[in-house]
């Protein structure tokens, strides 16, 4: 059984059809791209599963139940961890607390337990700070743990919010253009953390544009145009398909444009 | 051992002798006042502060805690200081049932909802409903407080018990933001679509930000009722909304010793300057207007948390 | 029935006034996503301005009771409209590209800055406008005798609500400052001057204001320095309920809770009538949070 599905799921705004009957499925350990020209609904399709949008019909599953109707973080909770296309991090916080806000889901202690320092409550505190630094030296922040996260480079700025996601445990990883202004270095060092990330059993699902990273990335990628999935399979299937390639023409023609 | 716990040693020595050292009843009581805002300051410096929620209404549950206790105390003669904990929780109750479908309004939206409701409080107040709050001429009568049969009437005594109340809300609200529960709302704060994506439930964190705050207001709505043993809705109108909401904002949002700093200056200051009484607001509000071009943190900014084992910051990163 | 209708043009009456203030509320926070709560006490100083240029020159007297006041509600909305620019340039511009929760606060300062200053300056006491400036006569209208003043007083909300309606609409001006609304930087790229867009909007709104301002003094007599801040919130409450950012919303809004409040205050209670003004705020967010003409924004992610 596959780790996420979704079936003909529909989302307009207005009258606008932004996401028309995409079905599509992600297998557990597979790391999987979600590409399409600009405006063809990928973050859409993200906002979906992550609950920040709901679906108008259709059905998206998780590990077999639904997400349908949860709010993000109840679906952060359930295994789902994303990070987002515009740099979304608590800029006046410092690293560790904005990996720490990844693990508060995963910590139970109360107001009563906080207000009186339970040992349980100290114990978790410990806890989190483990996972926190972890996660940070997994991603190669830690020597920065202690920086307001707004002092980070861009390229360093998404791996933390990477980091952030990782710290809530997830089974899924949903990494929304991760390699966005990033230099060719870093987009490298990018192409390792997936893979890293992968063999730690997490799978992810990516939407990127540098299509030399998806290529090599990816196992399997889905395109979708106009709101409609018109392709899917393995890279160099979807890289010979001659919808994704039209797609893609029309798609380069506007980037140049840019 | 370091500087900090010294001076906050020295400070909480010089203000327990205060009363022993100078008998003056008048600037006890001016103390008196600093404390009971520093407390209304701390409960809405939780809201406003922390979790970045434009209350402008917090004289409300500050009103609803102190009628529910001079209604209480005056009718069934329930010692007052027993009210604390329900004048608390039925402000808390009121402001679950009023943030429940507005908490998710953006900023300038709940600000002035939060300005209609406290209107309508006081308008209530001076409408005398249910017959409970008599009018625009208030309470009177209320019972002084009892702890261990003394009977607490003169400033000193007010000084130690609304200080002594003082130092309880420090320490709650200092544990409780060195918690998962302050570091949600600081995240809710800096970014709240983020923070929902990362995992913090949001909408529960907000109301029970704002129902502590109210809660803590109440409370300090108690200790106000048994020090004037008369209430009347002029001292819950807007511009004490207003006074509280100056104090957490000049005073540092988010930080405890900016707060009751703030607390002292707008509180404890104007006394200095009597002559200059009707021109107090003035300051206030051109103070607050250069305060947000030029130190928008307020005065005393929050300090970061620490955590043990975190490496020490070393300059700028590229 | 005769009573309905009474209440009924005594609330367009004064919903035409909640109207004009809610104009420069809905302006500012279009162009520039702000609650100007000061923006209530500059139309307090145009009451007080009026009262004044009353005593310094008597305009009535002079220029006939139409043309004086006419003359009169010029020169104040002049005045107040350099203040309102004053105050942009004093209080919001230094705050254009800090947190949002900072050009709140600054604002809340000024409003009770101003407030301050007019109290020091006039005095807390109510202050009188001279009687019978315009006359009053009754005119009968539906069968039912209205004063000419209520009727006066929603005439020329009206006409400047037009004015304002057309000017926004068919002039480059207009045009600049509704593309601002729409999104400032985009229109930066275009060429539009928003720094000049945000200074007309605050010579409009103040303008509109303190005409209100005026018009207040006028009608009901008497002055006093916190006039605004009611005005200025049940204003704002109009400019929300319409749906905040749109012209057209304002005006509706306005004429919709004046007339709400009075028949409130009529068949209710007079004592409540500021707590309905405000429960009606509270629903209408509850029911419909971008107002009756507001559209939906996405939130982008």
């Amino acid at each position: 059984m596959s780790l996420l599905s979704l079936e003909k799921v529909v989302k307009t705004f207005g009258g606008l059809t932004a996401v028309n009957r995409v079905s599509f499925s992600v297998d557990a350990g597979d790391v999987v791209g979600l590409i399409g020209p600009n405006g063809a609904g990928k973050t859409t399709v993200f906002n979906l599963i992550t609950g920040n949008y709901t679906p108008d019909s259709g059905e998206i599953l998780f590990e077999g139940r639904s997400v349908k109707g949860k709010k993000p973080h109840k679906i952060v909770d359930m295994g789902i961890a994303r990070t987002f296309q515009s740099i979304r991090l608590f800029q006046n916080m410092s690293v560790v607390e904005n990996v720490l806000a990844g693990c508060h889901c995963r910590m139970k202690s109360g107001i009563f337990a906080s207000m009186i320092r339970t040992p349980g409550q100290r114990r978790e505190e410990k806890k989190a700070l483990e996972t926190a630094k972890e996660v940070l030296e997994f991603v190669d922040l830690w020597e920065s743990a202690g920086l307001s996260a707004s002092s980070l480079s861009y390229g360093k700025q998404r791996l933390l919010e990477i980091a952030r996601a990782l710290a809530s445990r997830p089974r899924l990883i949903i990494l929304d253009e991760p390699a966005g202004g990033m230099n060719d270095q870093e987009t490298a060092e990018l192409l390792h953390l997936i893979r890293e990330i992968s063999r730690k059993g997490i799978t992810v699902l990516l939407i990127e544009h540098d299509m030399g990273l998806v290529m090599r990335a990816c196992e399997k990628l889905v395109v979708i145009e106009y709101g409609t999935k018109i392709a899917e399979g393995r890279p160099e299937e979807v890289k010979n398909n001659p919808r994704v390639i039209e797609a893609y023409l029309g798609s380069d023609e506007e980037e140049d444009a840019c | 051992m370091n500087k900090n716990a010294f001076i906050i040693s020295v400070l909480l020595a010089f203000f327990a002798c205060f009363p022993v050292l100078f008998s003056n009843p008048y600037w006890i009581g001016v103390l008196n006042d600093i404390w009971l805002y520093a407390i209304l300051g701390l409960s809405l410096n939780w809201i406003v502060g922390h979790t970045g929620l434009f209350n402008l209404g917090h004289a409300a549950y500050y009103a609803v805690g102190a009628y529910t206790a001079a209604i209480l105390s005056t009718r069934y003669n329930i010692p007052i200081l027993w009210l604390l904990p329900v004048a608390g929780a039925a402000a808390g109750l009121f402001a679950l049932a009023v943030a429940r479908p507005i908490i998710h309004l953006r900023g300038d939206y709940l600000a002035i909802v939060t300005i209609g409701v406290g209107e309508i409080v006081r308008i209530a107040l001076e409408n005398d409903i249910f017959g409970l709050t008599g009018g625009s001429n208030g309470i009177f009568g209320i019972p002084r407080p009892e702890i261990f049969d003394m009977r607490i009437r003169r400033p000193w005594q007010f000084y130690y018990l609304i200080g002594g109340f003082l130092l309880i809300t420090i320490w709650f609200f200092y544990r409780l933001e060195q918690s998962r529960f302050g570091r949600a709302l600081n995240y809710i704060k800096e970014d709240e679509t983020a923070a929902e994506g990362s995992g913090i439930n949001t909408a529960w964190y907000k109301l029970a930000a704002f129902v502590i705050g109210a809660v803590w207001a109440g409370m300090a709505g108690t200790l106000f009722a048994a020090k004037m043993t008369i209430i009347s809705p002029g001292s819950f109108n807007f511009w004490e909304s207003v006074l509280i909401f100056a104090i957490v904002i000049l005073g540092g949002a988010g930080s405890i010793p900016g707060v009751i700093l703030g607390a002292f200056l707008l509180v404890g200051l104007p006394e200095f300057f009597r002559n200059f009484a009707d021109a107090r607001m003035l300051f206030f509000g051109a103070a607050m207007v250069l305060m947000m071009i030029f130190r928008n943190k307020g005065l005393l900014p929050p300090l970061a948390r620490k955590y043990a084992g975190v490496p020490r910051v070393k300059g700028g990163d590229a | 029935m005769d009573f309905f209708l009474q209440q009924l043009f005594n609330g367009l009456a004064v919903g035409g006034i909640y109207a004009l203030v809610a104009l420069g509320y809905t302006m500012v926070y279009g162009v520039m996503k702000l609650m100007n709560f000061a923006h209530g006490e500059l139309f307090t100083m145009g009451a007080f301005l009026g009262l004044t240029l009353l005593g310094v020159f008597s305009f009535t007297e002079v220029l006939g009771p139409f043309g004086g006041i006419f003359v009169l509600i010029l020169m104040v909305m002049g005045m107040v409209a350099i203040m309102g620019v004053l105050l942009e340039r004093v209080a919001y511009r230094p705050l254009r590209n800090s947190p949002r929760l900072s050009a709140i606060v600054s604002a809340l300062g000024a409003s009770i800055f101003l407030q301050n200053a007019i109290m020091l300056m006039y005095g807390a006491r109510f202050q009188v406008y001279p009687h019978g400036l315009l006359p009053n006569t009754p005119v009968s209208l539906f069968g039912v005798d209205i004063p000419l003043l209520r009727i006066l007083l929603f005439l020329v909300s009206v006409f400047m609500m037009a004015g304002l309606y057309f000017f926004v609409q068919r002039t480059r001006i207009g045009t600049a400052i509704r593309a601002a609304a729409i999104d400032q930087d985009a229109a930066r790229l275009m060429g539009i001057n928003v720094d000049r867009v945000i200074q007309i909007v605050f010579i409009i709104g103040p303008a509109l204001g303190a005409a209100a301002g005026v018009m207040v003094g006028i009608y009901y007599g008497q002055i006093n320095f916190t006039m605004g801040w009611i005005f200025g919130l049940k204003a704002f409450t109009a400019a929300i309920i319409g749906g905040i950012g749109n012209i057209p919303g304002a005006m509706l809004g306005g004429l919709l809770l004046g007339v709400l409040e009075t028949m409130g205050a009529a068949y209710i209670s007079t004592a409540w009538k500021d707590a309905i003004a405000f429960g009606v705020l509270i629903l209408i967010l509850l029911v419909r949070p971008r107002g009756i003409l507001g559209e939906r924004v996405a939130d982008k992610l």
